[in-house]
């Protein structure tokens, strides 16, 4: 076999192997949408939606954890993404080369990196305990906004990276000054892709259990939140307390309630391909 | 050469003695270059470069790739400012004021010393906004005023019967030499003294660059303009002045006829002639 061959035979090989890899990930999750359609669609009902938790399986509904669940991600934003998104543009445009500097940005890669349950203990000594804020939705939210604020910084400084210098200079050589030349072109430039991080970033805090269980969110609540200081529950919470019971008729609950966590997740999700797309088709270079 | 143009530049400096008898004491050369070194951190780009720029002239700066002759034209409104590691030895004077004097805004600075761009750069907006943008960032409202300007800016670059009918549509759109006149029409919608063009051509096609050279030579009977280029014919056909860079250090500035015929030096008339470069 002369080596042209060996080369394309490794190519076709290669080409394989990599096509295989990436079915893998697709047939692990349509098999496991499957299994949960199966044994859950049959209970998701609007009395479903809507019901108050219960001891009884066919009587019990995710009512309390799905407003749990929005109060969350609505307050997880509202303080998420002003502060992400300020010290994005700050770190990328403003920050100068010092060792301080450094020092932040290797703190912030690391943060991001921390497990989420670790920010549940930071989160239940300094929310719960010393601010006194109780096991609330305030003290879960800002627990999860500092879990997803590195994501958002991150993501920020990249969007702004990808604006190009000849737009920036462009700017600049008509006298605008550098707080104009962010506002007027980077950040319009660099919206989408700022936007779809932040998707991103909460879709995966709505997602997250193990922190709010630190803080102290509770499986059974028995009224709607009507507060930001109330008590709360949230849908993955509600997902790991059936589970772990051992009547059959809350596997089924569990099931259902998973479709609705993964519609969720996936319509944000889909919110963030749109975006990018609407984006970028907006702005080529 | 008449004084009225220069006088409103003036007042945004402190005062000097030409701005209270502007007639006795105006600079003769429009930009006036003394013993620049420049360094990107501790690479020295340019070595004691004096030199200076006559008004309502096209000055072109000829070298080889890395010679400093960029980061020259760059130093003259404050371009590298925002480079780290950065830093310049000596004074450039803009109409005999120092430009990195702490007095000066750097803002307008750049309002009176535009520029233009190896490969254009229009903003991803509209043809109005593009030539708009330097006039609303100064918080200029009025709206007759702005269309007046973006007008007279297009019809100077000789664009605006090409896009008269269809301002909105948007800039990068355009062909390349239509997106470099564009530029051009930006840089002019402020009105500054001088214009920058860091070789204003090399992405364009030969027709788009015979249009932006006679563009060239008719404003500069209303700016003064320096320009960087690569194209030796380019800078034979349309400066008045030549200046030679190698390895950092200005080897020659004279007049471009005396340049291209009878340069002084050994250096120059290689590089002239194709030896080198």
């Amino acid at each position: 076999m002369n080596n042209q061959k060996k080369n394309r035979l490794i190519d076709k090989a290669f080409s394989v192997w990599g096509f295989t890899s990436s079915l893998l990930g697709l047939i692990a999750l349509a098999i496991f949408i499957g299994d949960i359609l199966n044994t859950g669609l049959s209970r998701l009902s609007w009395e479903f939606i809507t019901s108050l938790p219960s001891r009884f399986p066919n009587r019990a509904g995710i009512y309390t954890a799905l407003l749990g669940s929005a109060w969350i991600l609505v307050l997880t934003t509202l303080i998420a993404f002003p502060i992400g998104v300020m010290a994005g543009i700050y770190l990328e445009e403003f920050q100068k080369k010092s060792r301080f500097a450094n020092l932040m940005e290797i703190n912030l890669s690391n943060l991001a990196g921390v497990p989420s349950i670790i920010y549940g203990l930071l989160g239940l000594e300094l929310f719960v305990r010393a601010y006194h804020l109780g096991p609330s939705i305030v003290a879960g939210s800002l627990t999860l906004a500092l879990l997803i604020l590195p994501i958002i910084i991150v993501t920020t400084r990249e969007a702004l990276r990808a604006v190009p210098q000849s737009i920036k200079d462009a700017s600049y050589s008509l006298g605008a000054t550098k707080l104009q030349t962010i506002w007027y072109h980077c950040l319009p430039i660099s919206i989408g892709g700022i936007f779809t991080g932040v998707i991103l970033a909460i879709s995966r805090a709505v997602g997250e259990a193990a922190p709010l269980i630190v803080v102290g969110a509770l499986a059974y609540v028995p009224f709607a939140p009507k507060s930001p200081f109330d008590s709360f529950s949230v849908l993955p919470i509600q997902i790991f307390n059936w589970i772990s019971r051992p009547q059959s008729g809350f596997t089924v609950n569990a099931a259902a309630g998973i479709i609705v966590l993964l519609l969720l997740t996936f319509v944000m999700n889909g919110l963030a391909i749109y975006l990018r797309y609407k984006w970028q088709k907006k702005v080529k270079l | 050469m008449s004084f009225i143009t220069f006088a409103p530049s003036q007042q945004k400096y402190p005062k000097t003695d030409s701005t209270i008898y502007p007639a006795m004491n105006l600079p003769k050369y429009k930009i006036t270059i003394e013993n620049v070194s420049s360094y990107y951190g501790t690479v020295q780009a340019l070595k004691d470069i004096n030199m200076n720029i006559l008004p309502l002239s096209v000055t072109a700066f000829i070298g080889p790739s890395g010679c400093g002759k960029s980061t020259l034209l760059r130093n003259i409104n404050r371009m590298n400012d925002y480079i780290p590691d950065f830093r310049l030895e000596g004074s450039i004077k803009f109409d005999g004021v120092d430009i990195y004097s702490k007095f000066i805004e750097v803002e307008n600075l750049r309002k009176q010393i535009g520029m233009v761009f190896q490969k254009p750069n229009p903003f991803p907006k509209s043809i109005f906004e593009n030539v708009a943008f330097g006039l609303r960032i100064q918080g200029i409202k009025d709206k007759s005023y702005i269309e007046h300007q973006v007008e007279k800016s297009l019809k100077q670059t000789f664009l605006w019967d090409e896009v008269k009918d269809n301002l909105s549509k948007i800039g990068t759109a355009l062909s390349g030499g239509q997106q470099q006149r564009l530029c051009i029409a930006r840089a002019l919608a402020v009105e500054p003294e001088v214009v920058l063009m860091d070789e204003p051509t090399s992405a364009l096609d030969p027709i788009a660059t015979a249009k932006i050279e006679e563009l060239v030579i008719e404003l500069k009977r209303q700016y003064t303009i320096v320009i960087v280029t690569h194209n030796m014919q380019q800078a034979a056909r349309i400066s008045d002045q030549t200046a030679f860079f190698y390895m950092g250090s200005l080897i020659e500035m004279d007049a471009t006829s005396k340049i291209f015929t009878n340069p002084s030096e050994k250096l120059t008339e290689n590089y002239i002639s194709g030896h080198f470069g």
